[in-house]
């Protein structure tokens, strides 16, 4: 039932609002909406159990293992959001003046250099709000240092074939032509058709190391190698931090331009798609055209850097200086993290990564990289088992549901046919990890003994298979009141 | 270790299964030299305890003041319902509702909140949610050129937020499109649709409108979007959600209404705090839907024929489109959006009309006290919303210093954006005021002054 069905004319939350309506108007007549709003006439309490109800049909890493590859689905630590929350950070607003924040910016300065510590860049820069928009910064930032060396010529970004969608999508909002390199057969990017693709048009290449392949990139060196000789810039895709947190820097691999996701990486909440956060780092070449607002400290005192102090930078990506309150989440975050905490995230996401690939390789599972250390992530294909029993990646994953797990990412990387990129975190204990082998073995029997019952699948979830053709052809986008 | 389960037991079973000596060991892949050593410049990790009492020194530190600035991002009262089910950890800790079924939830919701914002914009259509405003209207201006086809151009008014014309012109200026400003009366802070035919000699893609204004100044948006009309380009509005309570709203503007509406969110329950997160929203008419960005949620039917919902039109998205995407846009700000839903049905349309109603009875009451002292004026004629222009007989900075010390923000220098103003302050009231505090501002700003 929608909340608009809850609605009856009339009905109000007499608290929520001032008590008696506002005398002075100076509206003009001919600017006053005439329409009524949409919105439900409902009371408090149906609006708290609606939305609570609403709460319980979601699957969540509160409630359930979240196994997502190359989300980082670990557990949000509840003091990051209660402290974050704490009123004064709440009533800041956005342009009330610096010695009335300095408290704030203490932490905003200090998560900017810590970032830089882990990631081994010049700067930092915490404005991007999402992952797709440091993306976006990152890849302006490229040219607008070709372009500031007088270099109009270089058209071109490299991808792989394995990377995320944003990247080409992000390429290509900059005014970039995109030229995608193949994948060797061990994951790695195949060298030869890199060095075939470089040439004094290519403004950079954008990479993820690990890869979503969930292999390192053994040839980072070299790639970087060849990039770099024909002038090009490497642009690190920040999505698989977390599987060498504190083991290796980006920018000791020779990157420039980095982003950072906190809402993997840093444990911000997803929050059901969003509020994410994406802080970049660049090397020193770059450091001019950082987007602004950027935190400065002299002696004890904070400020924010504006464009008037960095006159090439690249301007500003947000109303005002990003997501502040997942910011100061990612910070507490650290705190309680540590130098030691860090490079702990690497190594247990990793452990828990590999222990998981062997247990489902052992349970009869075909690995899509088995000659290969898996990362923090690794894929299971799904190719013969389709070809024997027709029961595809997309089933399986649907089966999980039905077993009280989130279902891995699916049919991502593209490259590898019916594929399931698996990420456990490492907040998952060994448990947790037996227990979902032990139900992609029930499947797996499942599959041999009652293939249609797994291709109908899921069965237990508030909703069975859902069309998504017609959701798109008789497109229904917001109820509207029957006549 | 924090957040980390593992037991010695744990560690030494794993290990063995993978056939693995040490953790170390399943790092071999990467080459040696790459592997930093020791991390510096990173302090040792705090217990909860001492990060609470870290985080509540530096809060304290901060304090608590009466607040009077607006100039997009503005001070309402937020229901205590709407955050403690927003930071439920099924909404808190769920991902992007790829998977539909286990989903529903925020699926749900998410159509809910396109209904109210489609009805409250009076567009037929809205998305999941953009980053913010200022963002919304860059993704705006590129849906616009794409759909025009044949102008590269958008008019943007400099009566539009600051800021939000630098947003702009930086993410669109990657894709060749040209932002051409246009000036303002300096008498009434609108712009004026009689000088716009003078003004403008080429074809462009849209027109932007902000209602009201950077200036918190209600435009003229009839006139302006059968203007755009006329001439062949899009009206694209920018509003704020709380004053579509009262306004007229960018679907019904003019004779045909305007093509596509943005804007800031973060009025409806979500808090300050220093900028964000907010979130940005998005409608448009149903002929441009397919050029929207962002998420967009439909409903429809599984199996049984049970209503359910899920992501749709997701052939505009870079997941399956790449290169070809309408926008790189990713996720929306999904735990906003919940916020603003519970918020937006916990006031309902009398408690909206009435919260906008109430911030525009206060503004006018502010400024009726303040026009009182000796050398305050209003900047500009046009008729106001929540938020007034004001011309002080003193540099504003100095003026609003002495505020603070009060413990008053008093309001926006607009110094560093309009220098041509002078000593303009930019000052917001909202339903959070009561008589007494408006009269404690008057109060404190006469001793300012003298």
């Amino acid at each position: 039932m929608l909340i608009f069905e809850h609605s009856r004319p009339g009905r109000r939350n007499y608290s929520q609002s001032p008590a008696t309506p506002a005398g002075k108007s100076k509206i003009p007549q001919n600017l006053l909406r005439k329409s009524p709003v949409l919105l439900p006439e409902v009371s408090e309490m149906d609006t708290v159990r609606h939305y609570t109800r609403l709460s319980q049909k979601n699957f969540s890493i509160d409630t359930e293992f979240y196994p997502l590859g190359s989300c980082t689905m670990k557990y949000n630590p509840r003091a990051c959001n209660s402290l974050a929350m704490l009123p004064q950070y709440l009533s800041r607003h956005p342009l009330a003046p610096e010695d009335t924040g300095q408290g704030f910016l203490a932490c905003m300065y200090e998560l900017q250099e810590t970032l830089k510590a882990v990631t081994g860049m010049a700067g930092v820069s915490l404005t991007p709000m999402a992952g797709a928009q440091g993306e976006l910064i990152g890849v302006m930032m490229i040219r607008a240092y070709h372009e500031s060396r007088g270099d109009f010529a270089r058209t071109e970004i490299i991808v792989p074939d394995a990377a995320h969608g944003t990247n080409p999508a992000t390429a290509v909002m900059c005014g970039f032509k995109v030229v995608e390199i193949a994948t060797d057969k061990e994951g790695n990017v195949d060298l030869d058709a890199l060095k075939a693709a470089v040439g004094p048009q290519t403004a950079g290449l954008m990479l993820t190391n690990p890869s979503t392949l969930g292999v390192f990139e053994k040839n980072v060196a070299e790639m970087s190698r060849v990039v770099h000789q024909v002038g090009g810039l490497l642009y690190y895709d920040g999505a698989n931090l977390n599987a060498v947190l504190g083991k290796v820097k980006p920018g000791d691999m020779g990157f420039d331009v980095i982003h950072i996701n906190l809402h993997k990486t840093f444990s911000t909440p997803h929050g059901g798609g969003g509020p994410g956060s994406a802080p970049v780092g660049v090397a020193e070449r770059l450091l001019p055209f950082m987007p602004v607002p950027i935190v400065a400290k002299e002696g004890d005192t904070y400020r924010w850097v504006t464009e008037k102090e960095k006159p090439q930078s690249i301007g500003r990506l947000s109303a005002h200086m990003g997501n502040a309150g997942v910011l100061l989440r990612a910070y507490i975050y650290i705190r309680l993290l540590g130098m030691h905490g860090m490079h702990r995230i690497s190594e247990f996401a990793t452990l828990n990564a590999n222990y998981l690939m062997a247990e489902l390789s052992k349970a009869g599972f075909e690995i899509a990289y088995p000659t290969r250390r898996a990362s923090h992530e690794f894929i299971v294909t799904m190719k013969d088992i389709k070809d024997k029993t027709g029961v595809t990646a997309m089933n399986l994953a649907k089966r999980l549901l039905d077993k009280g797990y989130h279902a891995p990412t699916t049919y991502f990387p593209m490259l590898v046919p019916e594929c399931l990129l698996i990420e456990p975190a490492e907040t998952e204990s060994k448990e947790t990890l037996d227990a979902f082998v032990k139900s992609m073995k029930e499947i797996l029997q499942e599959i041999e003994l009652q293939p249609d019952m797994v291709k109908g699948a899921p069965h237990t979830m508030p909703v069975r298979k859902l069309d998504d053709v017609k959701a798109a052809r008789e497109l229904d986008l917001a109820w509207k009141p029957s006549a | 270790m924090p957040f980390i389960p593992h037991t010695q037991e744990d560690i030494a079973e794993m290990l063995a299964s993978i056939g693995a000596k040490t953790i170390e060991e399943l790092f071999d892949e990467i080459p040696k030299d790459l592997i930093s050593g020791e991390l510096t410049g990173v302090p040792p990790g705090l217990s909860e305890m001492e990060i609470t009492r870290l985080m509540m020194e530096r809060a304290g530190q901060d304090g608590l003041y009466q607040n009077f600035i607006g100039a997009g991002a503005y001070e309402h009262h937020i229901p205590a319902a709407v955050w403690q089910i927003t930071t439920r950890g099924e909404f808190y800790s769920s991902y992007t509702p790829y998977q539909a079924e286990a989903s529903q939830g925020t699926l749900q919701l998410l159509y809910e909140y396109q209904t109210m914002m489609a009805s409250l914009t009076g567009m037929d259509v809205s998305n999941a949610s953009m980053y913010d405003g200022a963002t919304a209207l860059a993704e705006a201006a590129l849906m616009a050129v794409r759909s025009h086809k044949t102008s590269r151009r958008i008019l943007i008014p400099q009566t539009v937020h600051p800021i939000y014309r630098q947003v702009v012109r930086a993410i669109v200026s990657n894709q060749k499109i040209e932002v051409v400003e246009l000036p303002f009366c300096t008498d009434c802070g609108q712009i004026l649709p009689e000088s716009l035919a003078n003004s403008v000699h080429e074809e462009f893609a849209a027109l932007v409108i902000p209602q009201p204004n950077f200036f918190g100044v209600l435009e003229q948006v009839d006139a302006l979007t059968d203007w755009a009309h006329s001439k062949n380009a899009f009206a694209i509005g920018v509003v704020n959600p709380t004053a579509l309570a009262l306004l007229t709203p960018p679907g019904e503007w003019g004779s045909k209404g305007a093509d596509i509406a943005v804007g800031e969110g973060q009025p409806l329950g979500i808090p300050l705090s220093s900028g964000g997160p907010y979130f940005g929203f998005m409608a448009c008419k149903n002929e441009l839907v397919r050029q929207m960005p962002g998420r967009i949620i439909g409903r429809t039917t599984d199996l049984d024929n049970k209503e359910g919902f899920v992501l749709t039109l997701q052939a505009r998205e870079q997941h399956i489109r790449r290169s070809k995407a309408t926008s790189n846009i990713c996720t929306n700000q999904g735990l906003m959006v919940t916020a603003a839903t519970i918020y937006m049905s916990l006031v309902g349309p009398e408690g909206l009309r009435r919260i906008a109603a109430q911030s525009h009875a206060n503004t006018l009451e502010l400024v009726e006290q303040l026009e009182k002292i000796n050398g305050v004026k209003r900047a500009f004629s046009g008729p106001i919303f929540h938020e007034a222009a004001l011309t002080l007989p003193a540099p504003v900075a100095k003026v609003l210093s002495q505020l603070k010390q009060k413990g008053i923000l008093g309001g926006l220098d607009l110094q560093a954006y309009y220098p041509e103003l002078g000593n303009t302050l930019l000052a917001c009231v909202t339903e959070t005021k009561t008589a007494a505090d408006l009269q404690n501002y008057a109060e404190t700003l006469k001793q300012a002054l003298s």
